[in-house]
C-alpha cells in the first residue's frame, strides 16, 4: 500500500498519543499500530521508515521504529 | 399467529406509586392513583363505551358516550376525564346510562354514511363497535338534514386518505398529532356544526407540515384516516410481531398480513423502543420488499462490461467459492475479504465473519459502521469500557438537560424525538451543538435555550472549552469524579482544560461561538439537574472523531452525568443494525463482544468451538482494503447488503479500487451502485422474508420475523452458510435461533440471550447474562465497565481539510425524515413525494455572491471531484457553510467528499470538505459518464442472448 497514505495517518495517530500526558507517546503509538494495522500495512511502514522514514513525526518514526524491533534511536 | 388486538384502555398508565382501592359494577379494583374510571374498569374487565378517548393521548371528554354513575354523587360524569378515588362505587351500565348512551350514537350516526358494508374499516370500526355496544337499533333523525355527506375526500398523502364525511369530531387525531408525534400539524377548525379537522391551514394533508408518521391514522376510530393499503387490500386477518428495518431506534411492529401480502404495519404498543410510535418509513415504506426493481435470481459475469447472465444458485455459490479459491492460491491468503452489513441481522453478520475469519483464514473483515459509528465504539470503550450508549430511551424522561450534537433527530430518529420532545415540552432545557439549524433549534412548542452554531470541524476545541467553563467555574461533581474515576487522570485533564488557550474567550476565534454563549452553555450542562447527551454523525465523522466521542464521555464523568437514569452519553445509530454488527465481530481487530483478536484466549474458544486455527493479526478495513486493491495486492471481495460505491467517501477512489479487483460480489436487494463493478449478483431478502435479530442504539435486542416467503429462495444468512460449505468450511444450522445460540456460547454479554427469552420478554438489552438476566437498561451504574473512569485529553487537531481562495466554503452533510442513507429502498416508495432530489442548502449572502437563486442548478467542487445538484437558499446554514444530503445515486455526493478521516479509526470525514459553489447549466461531465457506464452496467442478458 502506497507509503504516502499511511506516513499520514501514522502522524494523525501519533498528534493524539504526543498529547496525552500519563501515557508513553511512543508505546502509545506503537500499541496502536499493533493492534489496529493489518501486518501488510505494519510491514509497509516499517520498510519505510528503515529508508528514513522522510515525513514521519519523530515520535512516530520511533515508533515505527520500535514496532519493527529495530528499538528506538 | 391470529391478528393481535391490543387492549385500548382508554387513557394513559398512571405512573404514581400511591394505589388506590374502588368497585365497579361490584368488582373490586387496585390502580394507582390518578387512573381514569374507563382505565380501572378495564382493568377490572369492564369496557365502558368510548369514542374520543384511546390510551395513546390524554382524555378529552368530548363525545358523552362513556358516562358512569358515582353512588352517592350527582350527574353521570366521563369516565375518561374523571380520576378514581378511594371507595367509591361506580356503575357502568344502567338504564339511565343506556338511554343517554343511545342518544348521543343516535346523533353520531344521523351525519355518518351507512356504507358500513362497503367501508375500507368494515370490522375495525369502533362506531360500528359502539354502535352495537350500546344497542342502537334505528335512528329518527333522518339524513334529510344539514349533514357533511358530501364532504370532499383529501387523498394527497401517498399513503393515507382523509375522507371528512366519515369524521365524528373526536379530535383523537388532532392529539396524537401534538401528544405522540409533536408535530402539531392538526387543528379542529369551526365551531359547532361547521368545527371539522384541518391539516395546517385548512391545506390538503401533503401541503401541511405533516410528516406522515401516521400516528393520526392509527389514532382515527373511523375509516375517516385510512391507510390506502387497507382501502387497496381489505382488512388483514393475522400479524406478526417484528423489528423495523430502517433506522437505529428499532421500532417493534405488527406486521398485519392477508396470507403472505402485507396490509399494513402497524407500530406495537409492548415495543419497549418505541411504545406503539413509528415514522413515515417504518409505517409506510414497505413496498420496496415487492418493488419491480428487486433481482430475484442470482447472477454472474466475467467481466464488469459484459452483461449480466442469470444462473442457479448453485452455479453462483460454486462460482463464488472457485473464485475465492483460485485468487487466495494466486495472491495469497490476504488478497481476500468481505464486509458484513447493519441492514442484516446479527445472526447473517456474525455468520459472514466467522466465513472470513474461520473459511477465509484472514481477518480482512469490517462494516459499514466503519463509515459512521467506528469512533464511538472506540471513544466509549476507551472512557467508560464498552462500545456502547449508556441508557435505553425512556431514560430521557428523566433528563433535565438535554444537549444534543451533531445529531438530527427528527429527521434521523424520529420516533426517539417525540420521546424527546415529550420532555422537551414538559420542561427539560435543551442545548444544541450543530453547524446547522436543525428543526428542533426551534418548533412548535420546543426551543433550544442554547444553539452553539460552530464551525464545521471545530467540534472538539468546543467540547474543551466547555470543559474549561465547567472545571474553572468549580462546577466539577469532585466527589462522583473521586469515587468512581482515576483521579489523578482528572487531575490531569482539569489542568489541561483550565488553560487560557481553551477558554471560551480563546476558542471562540475557532468555533465562531460568541463566548459567553458557551460560558452559558457549559452552566447549564453542568448544573440544570440531570443531563444527557444524544449524539450522532456530526460527532463521529470527523478527522477528530474519536477524540470528540472521548471528549464527551470526560464532560459527563466530571459532571457527575452518568451511571443512573436521565443522564448518559448516547450515539444516535444510523442505521437498524450498526449497534448489532459492531457487537457481533465485524470489525477487523475484534471478536464478538469487542474482544480484540491478538487475546490468546478469547480466541481459543473460537478457535475450539469453530475447529480452525484463527489469525491473531487485525485485518483490513474498508479504506485500506481499497487502498490495498488500487495497489494491486486485495482482489476479492465478498460485501453483504452495503453499497460501498455510494456510501463511502471519495467516489473516484472507491470506483478504481473495485475496478481493479478481480472478483466483487455483491449481496443485495437491488442492483446498487457497487453491484455495477460486481462479477457475481446474490439477491437477498428483506427484513420481512426472514428469521433473526436486531439490535437498536439503546443496545436491545429484537426479533426479526418471517412473515413472508423469501422473494429469491434464500434468507442472508442461507447464502453465507452456502458459500461456507462450498469454500470447504461447512456450517450447519437449521434456524437462526441456532446462530444466536453459538454467539450467546462464545459471547460473555450475550451468554443470557435466547430466542426464547426473547420471545419471553419481547425483548432485551445487552448485557444479558448470568448477573443480568433480564438485560441491561442503564449501564455503569455502580462502576465503570473498565473500573475507574479514565479522562482523555482533547488537543483539539484542526483538520487539513480547509477552506482557501480555490475552495472558501465548507460544506457538511446529513439526511432527512423521508429518506434512508443511501435511498436504496426509501427511493422505491412514495416517500420519493418528500425529496425526489438532493439539494444544496446555501446562506443567502453566499448565494448572492454567487449568483445563485433558489432552484438553480449548481456545480460543487472540491479537490476530491465535483457534482452537480439544484440549490435551496435558507439561513438555516451558516455563511460559509453548505449542507446536503446523500439519498440520491445521481448527486453522487460522495464524489466530492475526500479521504481524510478519523485518526484512529479511518471514519470518513464525511462532516467537513472545503468546496467551491457555482451556477451551472446542470450535471456535470463525471455524473453523465457515470450515467452511462451505470447504466450500461446494469444490462441484464435475455435468456436467449
Ligand atoms: S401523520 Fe403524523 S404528523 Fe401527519 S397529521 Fe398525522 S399525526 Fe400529525
Ligand atoms: S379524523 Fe378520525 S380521529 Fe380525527 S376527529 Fe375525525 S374521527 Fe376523530
Ligand atoms: S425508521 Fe426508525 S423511527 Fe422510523 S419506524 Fe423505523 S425504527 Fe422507528
Ligand atoms: S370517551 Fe370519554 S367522553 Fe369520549
Amino acid at each position: 500500500m502506497s507509503p504516502d497514505r499511511l506516513i499520514y495517518m501514522a502522524n494523525q495517530i501519533g498528534k493524539y498519543f504526543e498529547s496525552q500526558h500519563r501515557q508513553n507517546a511512543v508505546d502509545g503509538i506503537a500499541d496502536h499500530l499493533r493492534k489496529f494495522w493489518d501486518p501488510s500495512m505494519r510491514r509497509t511502514i516499517s520498510a519505510y521508515a528503515k529508508n528514513g522514514g522522510e515525513g514521519l513525526d519523530p515520535v512516530v518514526l520511533q515508533a515505527v521504529r520500535a514496532l519493527s524491533g529495530v528499538g528506538p534511536t | 399467529m391470529p391478528l393481535i388486538q391490543e387492549t385500548d384502555y382508554g387513557t394513559p398508565v398512571s405512573k404514581a406509586e400511591k394505589t388506590v382501592t374502588l368497585t365497579i359494577d361490584g368488582v373490586k379494583v387496585t390502580v394507582p392513583e390518578g387512573t381514569s374510571l374507563m382505565r380501572a374498569a378495564v382493568d377490572a374487565g369492564i369496557q365502558v363505551p368510548k369514542l374520543c378517548a384511546t390510551d395513546s393521548v390524554a382524555a378529552f371528554g368530548s363525545c358523552r358516550l362513556c358516562l358512569v354513575e358515582i353512588k352517592g354523587r350527582n350527574g353521570t360524569p366521563a369516565s375518561c376525564t374523571t380520576p378514581v378515588a378511594e371507595g367509591i362505587e361506580v356503575s357502568t351500565q344502567t338504564e339511565r346510562l343506556k338511554q343517554i348512551r343511545r342518544g348521543v350514537m343516535e346523533l353520531y350516526i344521523s351525519d355518518h354514511p351507512l356504507d358500513c358494508l362497503t367501508c375500507a374499516a368494515n370490522g375495525d370500526c369502533e362506531l360500528q363497535d359502539m354502535a352495537g355496544a350500546v344497542g342502537l337499533r334505528e335512528v329518527r333523525y333522518g339524513y334529510a338534514g344539514e349533514n357533511h355527506l358530501d364532504a370532499a375526500k383529501d387523498e394527497s398523502n401517498p399513503y393515507f386518505t382523509f375522507d371528512p364525511s366519515k369524521c365524528i369530531v373526536c379530535s383523537r387525531c388532532v392529539r396524537a398529532c401534538e401528544e405522540v408525534q409533536g408535530t402539531f400539524a392538526l387543528t379542529i377548525d369551526g365551531r359547532g356544526f361547521a368545527s371539522h379537522v384541518s391539516a395546517g391551514i385548512d391545506q390538503d394533508f401533503i401541503e401541511s407540515e405533516c410528516v406522515s408518521c401516521g400516528a393520526c391514522v392509527q389514532a382515527c376510530p373511523t375509516a375517516t384516516l385510512m391507510e390506502k393499503s387497507v382501502i387497496d387490500i381489505g382488512q388483514p386477518e393475522h400479524s406478526v410481531v417484528t423489528t423495523c428495518a430502517y433506522c437505529g431506534v428499532g421500532c417493534s411492529f405488527k406486521a398485519e398480513m392477508r396470507g403472505t401480502e402485507v396490509v399494513r404495519m402497524v407500530p406495537y404498543k409492548d415495543g419497549k423502543a418505541n411504545h406503539g410510535h413509528s415514522c413515515v418509513k417504518g409505517r409506510f415504506a414497505w413496498g420496496y420488499a415487492t418493488h419491480r426493481d428487486r433481482i430475484l435470481n442470482p447472477m454472474v459475469r466475467e467481466k464488469i462490461s459484459d452483461p449480466w447472465r442469470e444462473v442457479s444458485w448453485d452455479e453462483a455459490i460454486g462460482h463464488v467459492a472457485s473464485e475465492f479459491k483460485r485468487i487466495q492460491a494466486k495472491y495469497g491468503r490476504t488478497a481476500v475479504g468481505g464486509i458484513t452489513s447493519s441492514r442484516c441481522t446479527n445472526e447473517e453478520t456474525y455468520l459472514v465473519q466467522k466465513l472470513i475469519r474461520a473459511g477465509f483464514g484472514n481477518n480482512n473483515v469490517d462494516t459499514c459502521a466503519r463509515v459512521c459509528h467506528s469512533p464511538t465504539g472506540y471513544g466509549l470503550k476507551e472512557t467508560f469500557g464498552t462500545s456502547a450508549g449508556t441508557q435505553d430511551f425512556d431514560s430521557v424522561t428523566e433528563a433535565e438537560v438535554v444537549l444534543i450534537i451533531g445529531a438530527n433527530p427528527t429527521d434521523a430518529h424520529p420516533v426517539f424525538a417525540s420521546q424527546m420532545k415529550r420532555r422537551l415540552r414538559a420542561g427539560a432545557k435543551l442545548i444544541v451543538l450543530d453547524p446547522r439549524r436543525i428543526d428542533l433549534v426551534r418548533m412548535p412548542h420546543v426551543e433550544a435555550s442554547h444553539h452553539l452554531q460552530l464551525k464545521p470541524g471545530t467540534n472538539v476545541a468546543l467540547i474543551t472549552a466547555l470543559a474549561h467553563v465547567i472545571v474553572t467555574e468549580g462546577l466539577a461533581d469532585e466527589a462522583f469524579v473521586r469515587e468512581r474515576c482515576d483521579w489523578d487522570e482528572f487531575q490531569d485533564w482539569a489542568a489541561f482544560v483550565a488553560e487560557a488557550r481553551n477558554s471560551p474567550e480563546a476558542v471562540s476565534a475557532i468555533t465562531g461561538v460568541p463566548a459567553d454563549a458557551i460560558r452559558a452553555a457549559a452552566r447549564l450542562y453542568a448544573t440544570g439537574g440531570n443531563a444527557a447527551i444524544y449524539y450522532g454523525l456530526g460527532v463521529t465523522e470527523h478527522s477528530q472523531g474519536t477524540t470528540m466521542v472521548m471528549g464527551m464521555a470526560n464532560l459527563a464523568m466530571a459532571t457527575g452525568n452518568i451511571g443512573r437514569r436521565g443522564v448518559g452519553v448516547n450515539p444516535l445509530r444510523g442505521q437498524n443494525n450498526v449497534q448489532g454488527a459492531c457487537d457481533m465481530g465485524s470489525f477487523p481487530h475484534e471478536f464478538t463482544g469487542y474482544r480484540h483478536i491478538s487475546d490468546d484466549v478469547t480466541r481459543a474458544t473460537f478457535e475450539a468451538l469453530w475447529g480452525v486455527t484463527l489469525d491473531a493479526e487485525p485485518g483490513l478495513r474498508i479504506p485500506n482494503m481499497l487502498d490495498a486493491a488500487v495497489d494491486g495486492s486485495f482482489k476479492a471481495i465478498y460485501i453483504q447488503g452495503e453499497d460501498i460505491a455510494q456510501s463511502d467517501p471519495d467516489t473516484q477512489h472507491v470506483v478504481a479500487g473495485l475496478e481493479n479487483m478481480e472478483c466483487v460480489v455483491v449481496q443485495d436487494l437491488f442492483l446498487n451502485e457497487t453491484a455495477n463493478f460486481a462479477h457475481v449478483f446474490l439477491p437477498g431478502s428483506t427484513f420481512l422474508e426472514k428469521d433473526g435479530t436486531f439490535t437498536n442504539a439503546e443496545r436491545r435486542i429484537g426479533r426479526v420475523r418471517k412473515v413472508m416467503p423469501s422473494r429469491s429462495g434464500m434468507a442472508d444468512w442461507e447464502i453465507t452458510v452456502a458459500i461456507s460449505n462450498a469454500m470447504g468450511f461447512p456450517m450447519h444450522y437449521a434456524h437462526p435461533s441456532e446462530i444466536m445460540d453459538e454467539i450467546a456460547e462464545l459471547t460473555p454479554t450475550f451468554a443470557g440471550v435466547s430466542y426464547d427469552k426473547l420471545d419471553a420478554l419481547g425483548s432485551v438489552q445487552w448485557p444479558c447474562n448470568e448477573a443480568a438476566p433480564e438485560g441491561t437498561p442503564i449501564m455503569h451504574i455502580d462502576h465503570f465497565v473498565r473500573g475507574k473512569g479514565h479522562f482523555v485529553i482533547t488537543e483539539y487537531v484542526p483538520t487539513d481539510e480547509r477552506t482557501g481562495p480555490r475552495f472558501p466554503l465548507l460544506l457538511t452533510t446529513g439526511r432527512i425524515l423521508s429518506q434512508y442513507n443511501v435511498g436504496a429502498q426509501t427511493r422505491r416508495t412514495d416517500n420519493v413525494v418528500w425529496h425526489h432530489e438532493d439539494l444544496l442548502e446555501i446562506h443567502p449572502h453566499d448565494a448572492e455572491q454567487r449568483g445563485v437563486r433558489d432552484g438553480d442548478w449548481v456545480r460543487l467542487q472540491s479537490r476530491a471531484g465535483g457534482t452537480s445538484l439544484r440549490a435551496k437558499i435558507t439561513e438555516r446554514v451558516a455563511p460559509g457553510v453548505v449542507y446536503t444530503t446523500f439519498h440520491h445515486p445521481e448527486t453522487q455526493a460522495n464524489v466530492v467528499t475526500t479521504e481524510f478521516s478519523d485518526w484512529a479509526t479511518n471514519c470518513p470525514e464525511y462532516k467537513v470538505t472545503a468546496v467551491q459553489v457555482s451556477p451551472s447549466n446542470g450535471p456535470t461531465e463525471w455524473q453523465s459518464r457515470y450515467q452511462g457506464i451505470s447504466e450500461h452496467n446494469r444490462h441484464i442478458a435475455d435468456a436467449a442472448e
